[in-house]
């Protein structure tokens, strides 16, 4: 280990028990709920303060595609299992079986990425931008962010499935850490949609 | 990768999948139950509690929260207190804004 080498990302660390980067990306997601948090939190205020919601009239569910929406859920769902499984080749050494889950995995946060699309085309072929009203900021800021999110875990998995594989031949045991963090980074990504899908769509 | 390591996971594949069929059963009972026209304070409280079983399951299970160390619950507990004030306080400002209270 060189002397600017980050200590304790294999071995515990001796005061938290674990190491260091597993710590590090716990308090990372605890920022995350944190910057979600204020929007839901503004979400509901300017909700709450709204006479009707959409303020157009109707339902949210009438408003956005719920078939759609729900069919990224799946989408984002059946993710979460193949970054686990992914993990878990490692975990059992088989790097081949890696490759195939933690492609599962980017291929699936791609199908979401393009269902977002169209959810988005219809609706600015409607004229409904982030400006149209209240309803559609919060729409297009909240499921936009996530998107975004969507996108860093995808540059994250390729980069590990692909440059990243390296480090399995020199030391599978830091490498099979880094494929946890992103997992957890994963799975929070699609515990944010498991409350925003409710919360926009169908309420 | 020792041997007790592949034991380890592999025993543990069984949950995995079940938690994963589980997800998608209360998706679809959550899209279900929203086709009832429930009143809107009960289909908000049956949204979040399907929507918190689903995120308590992802995160015991896919992210091992069950099984953590404590640093970490410690690091989720404060994290939670704090979602919880920055979720209380729009219902403090508007609470003022209605009585009338100065400040607002």
């Amino acid at each position: 280990m060189s002397e600017s080498a980050i200590p304790y990302m294999v071995k515990p660390h001796p005061v938290t028990g674990i190491p260091n980067g597993k710590f590090g990306i716990w308090l990372f997601l605890a920022s995350e709920v944190m910057l979600f948090g204020a929007l839901f939190s503004s979400y509901v205020l300017i909700r709450t303060g709204m006479p009707h919601w959409p303020p157009e009239g109707g339902l949210s569910s009438e408003v956005l595609n719920v078939p759609l929406a729900t069919l990224n859920t799946a989408v984002l769902i059946t993710s979460s299992i193949t970054m686990v499984l992914a993990w878990a080749s490692c975990k059992m050494g088989k790097l081949p079986r890696f490759r195939v889950w933690m492609g599962a995995t980017i291929a699936l946060a791609f199908v979401f990425l393009v269902i977002k699309y169209f959810e988005y085309t219809h609706k600015f072929e409607l004229g409904h931008f982030p400006s149209h009203d209240n309803f559609y900021a919060i729409y297009f800021t909240l499921t936009g962010l996530h998107g975004l999110h969507v996108i860093g875990g995808i540059i994250v998995n390729s980069y590990l499935v692909g440059p990243g594989t390296k480090m399995w031949a020199t030391d599978p045991e830091h490498f099979t850490n880094r494929v946890e963090n992103a997992g957890l980074y994963w799975h929070f990504v699609d515990l944010v949609w498991i409350f925003l899908f409710p919360s926009l769509y169908l309420l | 990768m020792d041997a007790v390591q592949h034991e380890d996971v592999s025993k543990h594949m069984g949950k995995y999948y079940v938690v994963f069929v589980a997800l998608l059963c209360l998706t679809a009972i959550t899209v279900g139950v929203s086709y009832l026209h429930l009143t809107r304070p009960l289909a908000i409280t049956v949204a979040l509690i399907i929507a918190t079983i689903k995120a308590g399951m992802v995160a015991a299970v896919f992210m091992h929260l069950i099984s953590e160390r404590k640093v970490i619950y410690a690091v989720l507990i404060l994290t939670a207190l704090f979602f919880i004030v920055l979720l209380a306080l729009p219902n403090l400002t508007t609470f003022e804004h209605h009585s009338g209270m100065p400040g607002t």
